[in-house]
């Protein structure tokens, strides 16, 4: 798997719970810790002792096989699904018994694998969505057109505007959400996502559909978004050009269990990952 | 002066009602020569605004929020009733005789007694999604319908009786069971229902651009999008629910002042599903089109008198011939031309032109 021809450069280095951070963030609480995650559907072990890190500013992947169980990791992290087993730690916070509202509110954001944007109202508007709950003010002041009203829509179509920015999309921001290109949707959605103020991004398939210029522009926008918002990214991805290029750690999940974890290099010198992807080699 | 799309198309419609209430004041007041509104049709007036705004109201539960009620007359009967016990005890109690107060009083009464009946029953439905939402609201509006059909409420100097199932209740009945309300003053007129419109276009046009409004569109088209980007989802179904309930409740008031007699079988289930399809006539989610379609709907069985027997015959050709047109890609066309011809863009120039092409494509 030599054939990538960016590499993530970043030292890493273990933590107490045999986890591995970015070294920049070892000083800093980490902003996602989850600890023997399970969910079981019927008896079906979807995802099972799931055990990850993510450090206050890292890029982080997940990866493996159709049907792994990583869209599933992502439903519990955002408390779509309740799991049965372990617990998940935001923020040094835990999640338990929230619901995918509290969830949000606590500091995740995501994006789906088939999109789901509001394709009935405009670009501006699906942001706006998104800044919800930053930019308050009640049905009556919305209704009889109060003070609250001038200024906190004046606050959100410039925040909305600010934020689309990052994508050099405020010349769309009139256009309706369902009629934008496929590609243009998928950054939309990552918009949508950050204007809730996230401290944990998780961005599922981001390159899928995307050409490989489209790719490369979005694995440039992802450690931006990084950079400037100081936020940590968790991806799901099967384009391997990205999830080598840009995660610093990767996890790599395999009939809803870890079966690696590590840097860019590691994963892709480990025959077990390999073996996952590719199956056994034939015994000489 | 520019403005946005959506600033303009709100006036247009503002616009539209105000046009179409001089028009028919001067009809009735016959300044024109020629020019001078039947009988007929001047009984129509409060319907028609009671329509109309019964219409809009269900457009926000239905093209706004996206969830199919079948039971919007239900509210509006707890609004005419509680609208009607409030005048006649005004009337009664306290000799209230202004008629214009009185009847607001009546119409914000049927407002909040409907809103309330509105959060009652929007604990339970809106729990339920698509049809099974839509059958249970048609099974509640006939429970109001059918609890309102065995209540008594009678007024004995200033004060107020209500029982149940049992007509013997000291002083003189205001709600006599499946009698209905009788002997009420027809206090409604047709300035009142032209204000309740403008009332109802500026609660529903402005809850649909702002934050609350939005959030319940955004539940509409993606209720797992919605969720994730922190929108209480139960809290802006129940705002648009109750919103829509209340409008009707005034609607209801303003209808039950407009007869002398009132009964429950008036909220039936057709009354429901009639407004259903001024809604859909006009266009889901289009509140213009709402009230356009309300307008001509309830006075094309009047206007088609001259067919006698004939007269529903006529009606449902015209519906199905209504809903074609409104699909053909030639009406389509000329709406097009319309919008960008110099008379609109001239009288409501327009911030982006980018913008109104999109929409067009749609």
């Amino acid at each position: 798997m030599s054939q990538y021809k960016r590499k993530s450069d970043t030292k890493m280095v273990p933590v107490p719970s045999m986890a591995i951070v970015p070294e920049r963030d070892i000083d800093k609480a980490p902003v996602l810790e989850a600890r023997h995650l399970g969910i079981e559907f019927g008896g079906l072990k979807a995802v099972d002792d799931f055990n990850l890190i993510i450090g206050k500013t890292e890029i982080a992947g997940l990866i493996g096989p159709n049907g792994a169980g990583k869209t599933t990791v992502f439903n519990l992290l955002t408390k779509v699904y309740q799991p049965t087993h372990g617990t998940v730690l935001l923020n040094g916070k835990d999640t338990h018994g929230m619901n995918t509202v509290q969830a949000n509110k606590a500091g995740i954001a995501r994006t789906f694998q088939n999109i789901r944007l509001f394709n009935n109202m405009t670009v501006e508007d699906n942001v706006r969505i998104g800044l919800h709950n930053q930019v308050r003010y009640g049905m009556f002041s919305g209704i009889f057109r109060l003070p609250a009203y001038w200024m906190q829509e004046k606050k959100q179509h410039e925040k909305a505007l600010d934020l689309l920015s990052i994508f050099d999309m405020q010349d769309m921001a009139g256009v309706k959400a369902g009629s934008l290109p496929y590609g243009a949707q998928r950054r939309l959605e990552i918009v949508r996502a950050l204007a809730t103020n996230p401290s944990l991004l998780l961005l599922d398939e981001p390159a899928a559909g995307m050409n490989p210029h489209e790719t490369e522009e979005l694995m440039e926008n992802i450690i931006k978004i990084r950079d400037q918002f100081q936020i940590a990214v968790l991806l799901i991805e099967h384009d391997m050009n990205l999830v080598m290029g840009i995660c610093e750690g990767i996890c790599v999940l395999n009939y809803g269990r870890i079966i690696a974890k590590g840097t860019a290099d590691e994963i892709q010198n480990n025959p077990v990952v390999i073996e996952a992807y590719l199956g056994k080699q034939k015994e000489a | 002066m520019k403005i946005s799309k959506k600033f303009r198309s709100n006036l247009i419609t503002y616009a539209l009602v105000i046009l179409a209430f001089v028009i028919c004041q001067i009809a009735i007041e016959g300044i024109i020569p020629g020019f001078k509104m039947t009988r007929s049709l001047k009984g129509q007036l409060v319907p028609i605004c009671v329509y109309i705004v019964m219409a809009v109201s269900l457009n926000l539960t239905v093209g706004i929020s996206g969830e199919l009620s079948l039971g919007h007359a239900g509210f509006m009967s707890v609004g005419a009733f509680s609208g009607i016990i409030m005048s006649s005890w005004l009337l009664g109690a306290f000799q209230f005789e202004n008629e214009t107060l009185r009847l607001l009083i009546a119409m914000i009464t049927g407002g909040v007694m409907a809103g309330i009946a509105g959060v009652l029953i929007g604990i339970p439905v809106l729990r339920l999604r698509g049809d099974y939402l839509a059958i249970v609201t048609l099974a509640f509006g006939e429970i109001i319908r059918n609890v309102l059909n065995c209540l008594y409420f009678s007024l004995d100097g200033g004060r107020l009786y209500v029982s149940f199932n049992n007509p013997d209740i000291p002083g003189k009945l205001l709600l006599n069971g499946p009698t209905g309300a009788t002997g009420v003053g027809k206090i409604a007129t047709f300035t009142m229902g032209f204000v309740l419109i403008l009332f109802t276009l500026f609660v529903v046009l402005n809850l649909i651009n702002s934050r609350s409004g939005r959030a319940i569109m955004a539940i509409r088209d993606n209720r797992i999008a919605a969720e994730s980007m922190g929108i209480n989802v139960t809290k802006y179904k129940m705002m648009a629910f109750v919103v829509s309930a209340a409008l009707a409740g005034m609607a209801g008031a303003l209808y039950g002042l407009n007869y002398s007699t009132v009964t429950a079988t008036k909220f039936r289930f057709d009354t429901s599903i009639l407004v259903l399809v001024f809604v859909v006539l006009g266009g889901i989610g289009n509140i213009r089109g709402s009230i356009i379609a309300a307008t001509v709907l309830t006075i094309l069985p009047e206007v088609l008198r001259a067919f006698s027997d004939y007269r529903m015959l006529v009606y449902a050709i015209v519906l199905i011939v209504v809903m074609l047109a409104t699909n053909s890609p030639l009406l389509g066309n000329l709406k097009n031309k319309l919008r960008s011809s110099k008379l609109v863009t001239r009288f409501f120039p327009l911030k982006e032109e980018a913008a109104i092409k999109e929409g067009d494509e749609k």
